[in-house]
């Protein structure tokens, strides 16, 4: 049964603030939704082959031939800051 | 409005027909929908934006265009869900995180049909990220269904649902991971199409689940379905996981299903569809008797299993594309942060809406060390006996049919306070996105005053025979009744019944 210290473990996982309301909800919802998905422990499936794709096609390849891309404007267009022709972002250690 | 011209019945094979004859300017029929959208979006809200002024201006252009010139959907006025990302339009997902966010490329579906010259009227709702069967989940508020403007237009393509439901649009593009075409289109009365994965490039779609994820038409009919199709599917080589379709789509024209073989799933109708909506099926089914075909019981019996299935693999994939969405290269990002982690969460906490927040949780615990192989390899290998069932179904009839939904449209926030009564609404459409079939729901009646939508799913690739049999199937249903944009909230507090007089109205016919 997940508790609020896999909630929280999970969200800085996933990248995600959860404000403390947000956190206890969502460890209710979990724990509802997760018993309804555990069913499937019950299958014995050691025999079964997984499926992660269900075309009959793998390693689709194109000549290795360079074609136009975005250019570095389009690419800056949408970001939030941009520090000449980077990305800006905070602080990475401190 | 131009004379003659009914918005909640016109076509798109018909408006095409006055369009090419010269019977009809493009402009005009361009202002017969935003004029209806003008009318009804207050109350309907099927779009996240309006783009009326160039749909107005490009009509204009393609009347000046010569006959020849003209592109096959020439002057047909279109709404794309917001998901599908479209140059120089904002394209927002639903979401806050792409509030803003200007696309500096064209989805290949929507290039496509652009390319046809289609007249693009706006950007659809939709849940977040296409999260959701209500379209509740949108950051800029629901669609309401204009059947009864206190219930859902299903979702996650409700905007689109909704908008050709209304008038608001003559067809619209809609995506299908888990029914987000077909829900919708059941609960708002159109026809609703997922193809088969891989039949139409997912370039430009913004990622939900990818292994799921497929580009669908909502239409008014069978035949236009089959148009708007024709158009969009193709092999795209910015999409590695796009094939071609073993033969063109062909416009349908079948009145009858003389040696065709039905299957009907019995662990689909065993419990849980709504008495109204199961009367309305039965119906149905004794219909494709009377055109010939046959109708047989099957087992589909590893069906209770797709749907934990696809809540394991759906936002396993959901957590691992939206984690792009970072506050760096594009989309909202939150002030204040003093360091790139701290930047990432608050940016993500503020930016996702509750229902993608439990997706990603739900996707990054069942991926997390310890759990990977009990969570997503257990559903992974669930998904190969759900595509078994299928096959070996395949073997015994050429189609098999459903309700699409187990009820018709509930209630505005009846579900979105138990997130597992909404994942619920899917159990019927979820298990040909795992298997990757083509499925189609075509309206087949009223139950009580809401429509109640008839699913039929087919082998891979069997796109052609799908259309064929739903085109002779609708034609012999006769679905004619039209929304009536009545509020049964309003009319529960006036005297005069639960309906009003419109209810009254859209049940008796």
């Amino acid at each position: 049964m997940i508790d609020h210290d896999d909630v929280r473990h999970v969200a800085r996982l996933a990248r995600l603030r959860l404000a403390p309301a947000e956190a206890e909800r969502m460890t209710t919802e979990l724990a509802k939704i997760l018993d309804h998905i555990d069913k499937i422990g019950e299958l014995d499936l050691t025999t079964v082959e997984p499926t992660a794709h269900v075309l009959a096609i793998s390693d689709v390849l194109r000549p290795d031939r360079p074609l136009p891309c975005l250019s570095r404007d389009d690419a800056l267009r949408n970001a939030p800051a941009v520090s000449g022709d980077c990305f800006r972002v905070p602080r990475i250690q401190s | 409005m131009t004379a003659g011209l009914d918005p909640l019945r016109l076509t798109a094979r018909e408006a095409r027909r006055l369009l090419i004859d010269g019977e009809l300017a493009a402009s005009e029929l361009t202002k017969t929908y935003l004029d209806q959208i003008e009318r009804v979006e207050g109350r309907v809200h099927a779009f996240i934006q309006v783009t009326a002024d160039n749909a107005a201006k490009y009509a204009t252009e393609i009347d000046q265009e010569a006959g020849a010139t003209r592109g096959a959907l020439a002057g047909l006025p279109t709404a794309i869900k917001d998901n599908m990302v479209t140059e120089g339009v904002t394209t927002t997902c639903g979401s806050r995180i792409l509030g803003n966010y200007q696309p500096v490329y064209t989805a290949t579906a929507v290039r496509r049909i652009w390319g046809d010259h289609i007249v693009m009227l706006g950007k659809a709702n939709m849940d977040e990220f296409a999260m959701g069967s209500s379209t509740e989940n949108s950051a800029f508020g629901a669609t309401h269904n204009p059947w009864d403007l206190s219930t859902v237009p299903g979702g996650s393509s409700g905007g689109s649902a909704a908008a050709v439901a209304a008038g608001e649009a003559l067809w619209a593009l809609g995506s299908d991971t888990g029914g987000s075409v077909r829900q919708p289109a059941a609960l708002c009365g159109v026809v609703g199409m997922k193809p088969t994965y891989g039949a139409v490039s997912r370039y430009g779609l913004i990622a939900f689940a990818s292994s799921l994820d497929q580009i669908g038409p909502l239409t008014r009919t069978v035949y236009d379905c089959a148009l708007l199709l024709r158009r969009i599917a193709a092999h795209d080589p910015c999409d590695s996981t796009s094939v071609a379709l073993p033969g063109e789509i062909e416009l349908p024209s079948a009145e009858r299903l003389d040696g065709l073989r039905f299957g009907i799933p019995t662990e689909y109708v065993a419990r849980g569809i709504e008495p109204g909506v199961m009367a309305r099926f039965e119906r149905t089914v004794a219909l494709i008797e009377e055109l010939g075909g046959t109708c047989v019981e099957i087992s589909l019996p590893h069906t209770d299993y797709a749907l934990p299935a696809y809540y394991i693999i759906a936002p396993a994939e959901a957590s691992a594309n939206l984690a792009r969405f970072d506050g760096v290269r594009y989309g909202f990002r939150a002030p204040g942060a003093d360091d790139l982690t701290e930047m990432y969460e608050a940016t993500r906490g503020e930016g996702f809406g509750a229902e993608v927040k439990r997706r990603v949780m739900i996707g990054t615990y069942a991926l997390s060390s310890g759990y990977y192989q009990a969570y997503y390899g257990q559903a992974q290998r669930v998904r190969t006996l759900v595509r078994r069932d299928f096959d070996t179904a395949f073997a015994q009839v050429d189609l098999i049919v459903s309700p699409t939904s187990p009820t018709v449209a509930f209630g505005l926030g009846t579900r979105t306070a138990d997130p597992l009564s909404m994942y619920l609404s899917d159990i019927c459409t979820i298990p040909v996105n795992l298997a990757g079939l083509p499925a189609i729901s075509i309206p087949c009646g009223l139950a009580g005053h809401l429509p109640v939508g008839f699913q039929l799913m087919g082998p891979a690739f069997s796109e052609n025979r799908l259309l064929s049999a739903a085109h002779a199937l609708e034609g012999a249903i006769g679905f004619s009744s039209v929304p009536t944009f009545c509020d049964s909230r309003d009319a529960a507090r006036a005297p005069g019944g639960p309906y009003g007089e419109a209810g009254r109205e859209a049940v008796e016919r």
